[in-house]
């Protein structure tokens, strides 16, 4: 058996396992639960993904320069908050709100970035500074009610195609040009290095200080695109995203992403997402109590580290 | 060899693969007590592989081993030692954050209802390093703070506390200064006084034959030969090692030397580098000698802005204004390319591939808007590969699979793809075989054949010698010498080194009750 997987190629290895492990999910829930291969399962997954994927893709992005982003969830509470207070509060015009909730996910995310480089201090400590900063900041702007925002975002979450939303094919989009910046572009390449062996980059003459900056920056920015989002679909509370930033993590590293930097793919990413999403969703419709959903959840999230970690062994072997 | 007693370690047929890589390919070997046996061969000859078997660290794919004429199987390092058998390799095994004295007794720490008995405990550690001439070593000293060197003296020690029958030593004089050197060999001395087998492995001729006993001679994964120490000459065994005659001298005449590429005028950086000016010109090979410590890896790391420098300017190109180099990244926009001594951590990004360590310092060059061209990227990577010959199966291997030269030729190769113009090489050819040491100093003679300033900084004099066109001698963070006279004089150079040590200011005395 190892003889013939380690035959294959990697590209086969690397994403036949997470589709394999996707599909026979799939198959156990159509087992157990009535009626899971349905239209309207598939709806609903396609509708829960979109946030969780672009806030991953950043976070993929995050963990490969070996760093880590536990403020994303506020910072999505925190740019809603914003987007609901300027379209409801002050009446300003979409576009406007938009843009306000793109610019303060990018705020924060760069000021992650700034303090990290600045400083030198390690991002888990930075970050959760933020993710207390932007919940705080966002039950300021909101006076810690939630804000219904009137069907001016509705837009966004039913404009369809084939009754696919746009969220949907937007994260998509968005996870397919994160993966080809990683893979092709010199961006890509400097993350990776620097998540390696961050001294050594330096020592080739590379400023791995603007990357850093870039890729916080863009963690924060990807936050305030996933919360006009989740904002048009759960309106601007100002708990929006609590606990989001776990549930984000947990997906990347299903994906096979490494926590200690140097090693990660957005479309394993992605496979990640899809995992947790169908296992809520099918335990949902099986009827499962939320206490089993948590207790499964969770096997499942450690159980893939460690077939992980089988999957590098067989990888280095192959590579020797 | 003589049909000696029962030998204590017997290895019968033992063989090991990598993957695809044989290792070891089926060796039969015998170790005696109170015999030093030296195990010599290049890089990747499998010697550390039968080190480590022994030691329990790695297991044998196939064969059978014999300790005591009982049949002889570890599963891991804990097991071997239990036996009495013990490894000292480069890498170290102590625990920075601790002292010296806990490291020592780790495994036997003196306690009462699970307190330590500081006192007790400090006590034997001083006794031991005391009774094996490392007397100057504080034991409450924390691990960290002391020098590789000592370090590897208190590992040593380590494993002299307990029972030990096999002691095997991978390389341990590789850091060592000559002083420790000596402390390292009495206490051999001793130990095969007392009936302990002992595995020398070096690459360093004139201590093998200083010390050892025996000497296996390893190739590709098989024994060469195992003889006498007597019955070989140095450069019969070197010829063996190789499988090749290597030059005896290694450069003949002086290329042209041409204009001048680098002034350093007054350095002053850290605490180790107190005053340095120095000229190099493109075409030469301009050497740094000096004791450890001496502030020649501190001085490259400030001409090259990754350490900050205090004082001082650097002139490049015969200009008359000094730079400000402020980072590697400036620095190597000035055509300066700096070759670390620890191509592993610094050097190298060891789990990524090859083709991404080679093209790391120019991106620029195998991509457009941002957009790596993959193609160009193979193209130029495997032409580099053949230039340099280094020897690997693809590209996409990752470089920590190397050995040590191909790593370092590989770094090599990272910096000849950007436009540097002046090398730096900080120990290029530590932990390196001699077979590959001499194609490194081939390349370096290309580099400067082709008009490049090279510097490098080498604990090997007689490597610089060999090398140089001109020798730098450094002694307590200054340069007080530059010889450029060939033949150079072994001993002037030496003593140049020692210059800034004959008036010492005074050390902070060590003091240390019982």
């Amino acid at each position: 058996m190892k003889r013939f997987y380690s035959r294959l190629p990697v590209w086969v290895t690397d994403y036949l396992g997470m589709a394999g492990a996707l599909g026979l999910l799939l198959g156990i829930f159509g087992f157990t639960a009535d009626n899971f291969f349905s239209r309207s399962t598939f709806l609903i997954i396609a509708d829960q993904v979109p946030d969780i994927t672009i806030l991953a893709v950043g976070m993929t992005f995050v963990l490969i320069i070996a760093g880590i982003d536990l403020s994303v969830g506020s910072v999505m509470g925190f740019s809603g908050a914003v987007i609901g207070v300027l379209l409801v509060k002050s009446g300003q015009p979409i576009g406007l709100g938009i843009m306000a909730g793109l610019f303060v996910g990018l705020g924060c995310g760069l000021l992650n970035g700034l303090v990290v480089i600045k400083w030198s201090l390690p991002s888990f400590i930075v970050t959760l500074g933020m993710m207390e900063v932007a919940r705080g900041a966002a039950l300021r702007v909101t006076q810690s009610r939630t804000i219904y925002i009137p069907g001016y975002l509705d837009f966004i979450t039913e404009t369809r195609w084939l009754g696919i939303s746009m969220p949907f094919i937007l994260a998509v989009c968005i996870v397919l040009l994160a993966q080809f910046v990683l893979s092709h572009t010199v961006f890509g390449r400097y993350m990776v290095a620097i998540g390696t062996n961050e001294e050594a980059v330096r020592l080739s003459g590379i400023n791995p200080k603007p990357v850093k900056l870039a890729v916080f920056s863009l963690s924060g920015l990807l936050a305030g695109l996933a919360s006009i989002i989740h904002t048009a679909r759960y309106q601007a509370n100002p708990n929006n995203g609590q606990g989001v930033e776990l549930q984000v993590i947990a997906a990347v590293v299903i994906g096979g992403t490494s926590l200690m930097g140097g090693r990660g793919s957005v479309l394993s990413t992605f496979f990640g997402v899809l995992i947790i999403s169908v296992l809520e969703t099918g335990l949902a419709q099986a009827n499962a109590q939320e206490s089993t959903k948590r207790l499964i959840t969770g096997a499942v999230i450690v159980a893939a580290v460690i077939l992980d970690y089988y999957r590098q062994r067989i990888r280095n072997v192959k590579t020797r | 060899m003589k049909s000696a007693p029962l030998p204590i370690m017997d290895l019968k047929g033992i063989g090991k693969s990598f993957g695809s890589v044989r290792a070891l390919d089926s060796i039969t070997l015998q170790f005696h007590t109170g015999k030093v046996h030296a195990l010599v061969g290049e890089n990747g000859a499998g010697k550390s592989t039968v080190s480590k078997i022994m030691a329990g660290l790695l297991l044998p794919d196939s064969g059978r081993m014999k300790f005591s004429a009982k049949p002889y199987t570890p599963s891991n390092r804990k097991e071997a030692e239990q036996q009495g058998i013990r490894i000292v390799t480069q890498e170290l095994n102590l625990i920075d954050t601790l002292t010296v004295a806990e490291n020592i007794y780790i495994n036997e720490l003196p306690q009462s209802f699970g307190v330590i008995r500081y006192r007790t405990l400090n006590k034997r550690a001083w006794q031991l390093l005391n009774r094996i001439g490392l007397g100057s070593i504080d034991p409450t000293d924390k691990a960290g703070d002391l020098t590789v060197g000592s370090q590897q003296l208190v590992e040593i020690a380590a494993g002299l506390s307990q029972n030990c029958r096999i002691l095997i030593l991978d390389e341990p004089t590789a850091s060592l200064t000559d002083k420790e050197t000596e402390l390292l060999f009495s206490q051999i001395e001793n130990l095969r006084r007392q009936g302990v087998a002992i595995v020398y492995i070096s690459h360093r001729m004139e201590e093998i034959r200083q010390i050892s006993d025996f000497v296996t001679i390893l190739r590709d994964g098989r024994i060469v030969c195992t003889e006498t120490i007597d019955s070989l000459s140095s450069s019969q065994i070197v010829n063996r090692m190789v499988g090749r005659e290597l030059p005896a001298e290694y450069r003949k005449k002086t290329t042209s030397v041409g204009s001048i590429a680098l002034r350093v005028k007054n350095l002053v950086a850290g605490e180790k580098v107190r005053t340095v000016s120095f000229d190099a010109y493109r075409g030469e090979i301009l050497g740094f000698a000096g004791l450890m410590g001496s502030g020649r890896t501190e001085t490259m790391r400030a001409i090259f802005g990754a350490d900050p420098l205090h004082s001082g300017a650097v002139y490049l190109h015969g200009s008359q204004t000094p730079s400000r180099i402020l980072s590697p990244k400036e620095a190597v926009r000035c055509g300066i390319a700096l070759l670390t001594e620890n191509r592993k951590e610094e050097g190298l990004l060891l789990p990524q591939p090859i083709r991404v360590n080679c093209t790391m310092a120019s991106m620029q060059k195998i991509s457009a808007g941002g957009y790596i061209i993959s193609g160009k990227e193979k193209q130029r990577v495997d032409e580099m590969m053949d230039r340099l010959a280094i020897r690997c199966r693809a590209i996409d291997q990752s470089a920590w699979e190397l050995s040590g030269g191909n790593q370092q030729k590989l770094v090599i190769a990272k910096w000849l793809f950007t436009d540097c113009d002046i090398f730096i090489f900080d120990e290029p050819t530590r932990g390196i075989d001699i077979g590959a040491k001499f194609e490194l100093y081939h390349l370096l003679s290309k580099l400067a054949e082709q008009q490049k300033a090279v510097l490098v900084v080498s604990s090997d004099l007689r490597e610089l010698i060999l090398l140089c066109d001109r020798i730098a001698v450094m002694s307590a963070g200054r340069l007080v010498e530059i010889f450029a006279d060939k033949p150079f004089d072994e001993a002037a150079i030496n003593h140049a080194a020692f210059r800034e040590h004959l008036n010492p200011v005074k050390d902070k005395e060590r003091t240390f009750d019982i």
